[in-house]
């Protein structure tokens, strides 16, 4: 939850100065910030319950998962669900499989199964190393995979990874099941494929070729803090030079962004200085982040850039050359 | 006792110099601890404020309809409630008045606008959101430099016309006062005189002690025996009872002020706020107990900020680098009202240590303060009264007239020190530094971190830069700074005109036990701890079989609480002076059991002994079942003293900080390599809590330089009050802590001790600052502004093409 961000989406935003990006007169009005207002709780055992509840109460009712960015918010009294639909008891919605050629992470599997997981760090290591620098323990023993990706908040890391390993979110809603790519998902800040009624029950990710590298270069403040600019990487190498690879970006934008040309840049190469430098212009070029306490616009778009940088140079170390 | 050797008595004493283990965390660490949102009343209420959206507006309505018509509303007060009470404006520590509720405007954001009570939690803050405030936007200033305009914005149309503040003359419609102190004349001509002149602006940006328990309190009136009892966060128990006496004229003597357990103060809980005269109102109105707790962001925004000091430094010296002057003009941010935490006399605070550690033949300060849009406080953050913002200024400054020379600034500094036999020192300024040994410290502190070899290492590493060959930078920052605390004297120091001694009361108990209450207040200091151990050094009973308490206005004696590094200066002085009391009448006692006179009597560890003749003794704990029981004959039975002691100086301890930085020019982040910390506070009462207080302070100095900061826009909205902008550093950031010490014993002071509880933040700002800035010295940069965050010195390197 970013508060900068959450202010201009709510309805007293009011911009009366383009010098800053924050609205004169705050939303604040006095109370105490860690008492919600009233709702309703419900705890549906099943998906098609889940859905039916959100069904019934339409724009009123918001699905809870970990509820790690919604309870704050409520605290805040910037979010004021009348109904809350807690997803924490549907045993369906949890775990981590292989399943033919995919992964597949149910939608409430917290970041602390994440980490433990021993099928995700032989496969998908890049999961593991992400998940360790979201947050505190505390709160990746709450937190999920589904709430991160699903809340459409720039911030979070899962999406930006999502989206580099192409992953697939498996989304029910009353039409049923549908698929959205994790690179066709994210329009906006807290802006989503998600319709109303709809929810995340799973992520499938294509399992990443054996041998292949990657990297999760995170810049934060410090810990507990979203990312300042993060770059996540997914290579394979053949015969010492690049042969694929995914790169993409978190907190740079409203959305986590793929950066399809970095990626492109550096195949056929060995990841030379030469070649990191122009994919990492590459990828400064298509962020657009905001000036925050992270720092100015110019900052955080350079650090695209040394994020990128490092994480291609550390993916490209990792990986096992093919034949 | 005589199967122990005297080491035995001695160590089972734990008295003074023991590493004993802090009593209160027995407590703590069991979740035992009572503070107080801890304490509930039957029938309790709970107050809370509405807010100001705006930093500066008129309000042109209030409408608390809606909200006083939801169930379990008691009632929503405004300024307009509190006027026939005379309590819509109370009075501040800085001679200032402070608006409790706003009172027809606001001039900063998040200022208290109405209280509402409800018999929930919940419902109060339900009830908040039904208040309908209408506001009329007015222009905002939040830049110190633009209220002194001509034409600025009138902040204060409450005082137009008054001319004279609480501190002199005013000279424009948003200053508050001017304070002057030092030769101006001697300093201009030392200045014009001079071979070398520095002149930088050196800004110490507003931040916030953000202790991790919030302001809050607990106030119940009886309207049958008209007694107000008030529980709350106070660091000045006594203060507050004496203030709310005054403001709401009932006697002193029916008002119970109770502090219990405080989770942290670092000045924050000092000051009067508007939920503490609120929460009394409202409990004298509706006849039940009301309790008001701030959460975090109204905590970061509104009670206290720290600091906002803008200081234009000059140094003037000879060419091979001894000081001839300083001049320093500071302008002070002291927001919407002037409600700064310092002795009355003093609205710089002791500003004027600012000669720091060296010997200026002459200086001069002036400072202005100013009002501006942003949140009322001005309190120590973990030093005594503007003593960091001082020596942060000194020891920038050092640095830079260190750069202009070309010199060393470890040898600068050493070339300019006051020197050993220098002691007791005249200031220029006008303190007497009272003891001290400068150069055995730095040398110390030179050899233990390996200074040489340090700069030698810089040096290559800036030659590997300039090569290209790396893209880290190194910095070696020094800090050698001089405090003033333990405030202080009668003859210049009090709060509204109490006078600032301290206060203990010993009883001791016929089986040899003791309680002792103090005028001081433990707010995580180790009080219940160290107190003890004075007592059981000064009169030779066990650590174990003493009971501290303070807080508790009806049972402690009066004292003007604990901030400043005043509480062992000062209350640690009159607990030596009360015990000493009681020894001198242990003595009579036991000459009498003994049969010999007094002066036949040598004290030993835990009792009296017969000169030359050792193996007749009297026990402290045999004296005092004979104190009650058989008494000398004339004598008054019992054992027990109060002293209220009026330190006849400050205290002044002093360390030498040295922080080895490593830069990431890419990206900014600083990471400290290492930080040593040697301090002297003269005698260590107990080494531990020294460590613990020195861990403590550096860590929030670490914060503040690197990025603690309590910002505002140009619209006066404060941005960043909650911990996710506002950095509190984990574990996980904060560096390691290699710490050391000399001892230096203050004459002055009963056990020789200075006070050491600030020292840390004071001199570890300009350690991690100086590494900053030492760090880009090579690349041309003179002055880089705080806090460092990563983004600031990454901007740093960009500039100077780094």
């Amino acid at each position: 939850m970013q508060l900068a961000l959450l202010l201009q989406r709510t309805r007293f935003y009011r911009r009366n100065n383009e010098k800053s990006c924050y609205p004169t007169g705050s939303q604040f009005h006095g109370g105490n910030k860690l008492i919600p207002g009233p709702f309703t709780y419900h705890p549906p055992s099943s998906v098609a319950e889940a859905i039916a509840v959100l069904a019934a109460h339409g724009d009123e009712a918001r699905p809870l998962a970990g509820g790690h960015s919604l309870i704050p918010m409520m605290k805040l009294r910037m979010a004021t669900p009348e109904h809350l639909v807690d997803l924490g008891a549907i045993k369906e919605l949890s775990g981590i499989r292989a399943d033919g050629a995919d992964l597949v992470i149910g939608a409430t599997t917290t970041q602390a199964e994440l980490i433990k997981s021993d099928l995700l760090a032989a496969k998908a290591p890049i999961i593991r190393e992400t998940a360790l620098q979201i947050a505190d323990p505390q709160i990746r023993s709450k937190g999920t995979l589904g709430g991160n990706v699903a809340n459409g908040d720039p911030g979070n890391d899962m999406p930006a990874v999502m989206q580099c390993l192409n992953a697939r979110y498996v989304l029910h809603g009353k039409g049923g099941e549908r698929i959205v790519a994790a690179r066709d998902f994210y329009q906006g800040a807290y802006f989503t494929a998600l319709q109303e009624g709809e929810i995340l029950v799973a992520v499938r990710i294509p399992t990443p070729a054996a041998g292949h590298g990657s990297s999760y270069e995170k810049l934060k403040r410090k810990i507990g803090d979203y990312a300042t600019a993060a770059t996540a990487v997914i290579l394979t190498v053949s015969g010492g030079k690049v042969a694929s690879a995914a790169v993409t970006l978190t907190n740079v934008a409203s959305t986590p962004l793929f950066a399809e040309e970095a990626g492109r840049l550096v195949i056929g190469s060995a990841c030379d200085a030469a070649t990191i430098k122009r994919a990492a212009e590459a990828a400064k070029a298509i962020t657009d982040p905001a000036t925050d306490g992270r720092g100015t616009a110019a900052y955080r778009r350079e650090m695209a850039g040394v994020m990128t940088a490092r994480a291609l140079v550390k993916a490209f170390a990792r990986a096992k050359t093919g034949a | 006792m005589n199967d122990m050797t005297p080491a035995q008595r001695e160590a089972r004493l734990e008295g003074v110099g023991c590493k004993r283990k802090r009593v209160e965390d027995v407590r703590f660490t069991q979740g035992k601890g009572n503070y107080v949102d801890d304490i509930k009343m039957p029938g309790m209420l709970h107050g809370d404020f509405v807010r100001s959206q705006y930093g500066h507006a008129k309000i042109k309505k209030i409408d608390t309809s809606r909200a006083k018509a939801l169930p379990g509303v008691i009632a929503v007060l405004t300024a307009e409630d509190l006027k026939p009470l005379g309590l819509h404006w109370m009075p501040t520590l800085a001679g200032d008045v402070q608006a409790v509720l706003a009172d027809g405007r606001v001039s900063f954001q998040n200022q208290e606008i109405a209280f509402v009570i409800a018999t929930d939690r919940y419902i109060t803050d339900d009830a908040i959101q039904l208040v309908d405030v209408e506001y009329e936007e007015l222009p905002v200033i939040v830049d110190p430099f633009k209220a002194m305009l001509p034409d600025a914005p009138v902040l204060r149309p409450d005082l137009e016309g008054k001319m004279t503040g609480a501190h002199g003359p005013r000279k424009h419609h948003n200053h508050i006062f001017e304070w002057t102190i030092g030769d101006k004349e001697a300093t201009d001509i030392a200045f014009s005189k001079a071979e070398v002149t520095i002149k930088e602006l050196i800004s110490y940006h507003r931040t916030h002690p953000s202790p991790l328990e919030t302001c809050q309190c607990l106030a119940s009136f009886d309207k049958i025996k008209g007694e107000l009892t008030v529980y709350g966060t106070f660091q000045a128990p006594h203060v507050i009872r004496t203030v709310a006496s005054l403001l709401s004229k009932i006697p002193e003597h029916k008002i119970h002020v109770i502090a219990p357990d405080i989770g942290g103060g670092f000045g924050n809980k000092v000051g009067a706020y508007a939920g503490y005269i609120c929460s009394i109102v409202a409990s004298i109105v509706t006849g039940l107990p009301v309790k008001w707790v701030e959460d975090r962001m109204e905590n970061l925004s509104t009670t206290s900020f720290a600091r906002d000091y803008h200081m234009t430094t000059e140094i003037a010296a000879t060419k091979d680098g001894k000081v001839t002057g300083l001049r320093v003009h500071v302008l002070a941010d002291h927001g919407a009202f002037d409600s700064c935490a310092d002795p009355s006399k003093w609205p710089a605070g002791f500003f004027n240590i600012v000669t720091g550690s060296y010997d200026f033949p002459v200086a001069h300060v002036a400072v202005d303060g100013v009002y501006t849009n942003k949140a009322p406080g001005g309190v120590a953050y973990r030093c005594s009264f503007r003593v960091t913002e001082a020596a942060y200024c000194i020891e920038r400054g050092m640095d830079i007239l260190a750069q202009k020379l070309g010199m060393d600034p470890a040898d600068l500094r050493m070339k300019n020190f006051v020197r050993r036999e220098q002691f007791p020192y005249q200031s220029a300024l006008g303190w007497e530094y009272d003891s001290g040994d400068y150069h055995l410290a730095m040398q110390k502190a030179m050899d233990a971190i390996g200074y040489k070899a340090l700069r030698a290492e810089q040096k290559a590493k800036q030659a590997a830069f300039k090569r290209g060959e790396t893209r880290e930078i190194m910095g070696l920052g020094i800090s050698f700074f001089t405090e003033i605390v333990g405030a202080g004297p009668s003859k210049n120091c009090d709060i509204l005109g109490i006078a600032m001694f301290d206060s203990a009361e010993i009883r001791i108990h016929p089986t040899g036990s003791i309680i002792a209450r103090m005028g001081s207040k433990s707010q995580g200091q180790g009080h219940e701890t160290t107190w003890a151990q004075i007592i059981a050094t000064e009169l030779g009973i066990p650590s174990d079989d003493i009971m501290i308490e303070e807080g508790n206005t009806d049972t402690a004696p009066y004292g003007l609480g604990t901030y400043g590094s005043r509480s062992t200066p000062v209350a640690g002085a009159a607990i030596a002076m009360a015990a000493r009391k009681i020894k001198n009448k242990a003595q009579m006692i036991a000459a009498h059991l003994l049969e010999v006179s007094e002066y036949d009597l040598e004290w030993d560890i835990d009792g009296f002994r017969v000169k030359g003749n050792p193996s007749r003794s009297k026990t402290m704990k045999e004296i005092a079942w004979a104190a009650y029981n058989s008494p000398p004959p004339g004598l008054e039975p019992g054992l027990e003293a109060v002293n209220y002691y009026d330190p006849p100086n400050m205290t002044y301890p002093f360390g030498a900080y040295f922080c080895v930085m490593d830069i990431d020019v890419d990206t900014g982040v600083a990471k400290t390599r290492r930080f040593y910390a040697l301090d002297d506070c003269g005698t260590r009462i107990n080494p531990m809590i020294i460590e613990g207080q020195v861990h403590g302070g550096l860590t929030e100095a670490f914060a503040i330089a690197m990025g603690q900061e309590i910002k505002y826009d140009e619209m006066g909205n404060v941005v960043g009050a909650s911990f996710m902008d506002f950095f509190i550093p984990t574990a996980v950031e904060t560096p390691k802590w290699e710490t050391d010490f000399t001892v230096t014993p203050s004459p002055h002071h009963p056990i020789g001790a200075n006070g050491v509880g600030e020292s840390p933040n004071v001199g570890g700002v300009p350690a991690f600052s100086n590494a900053v800035n030492d760090a880009f010295q090579f690349l041309g940069s003179t002055h880089i502004q705080m806090p460092h965050d990563a983004w600031r010195i990454w901007e740093v390197g960009q500039k100077l093409g780094a």
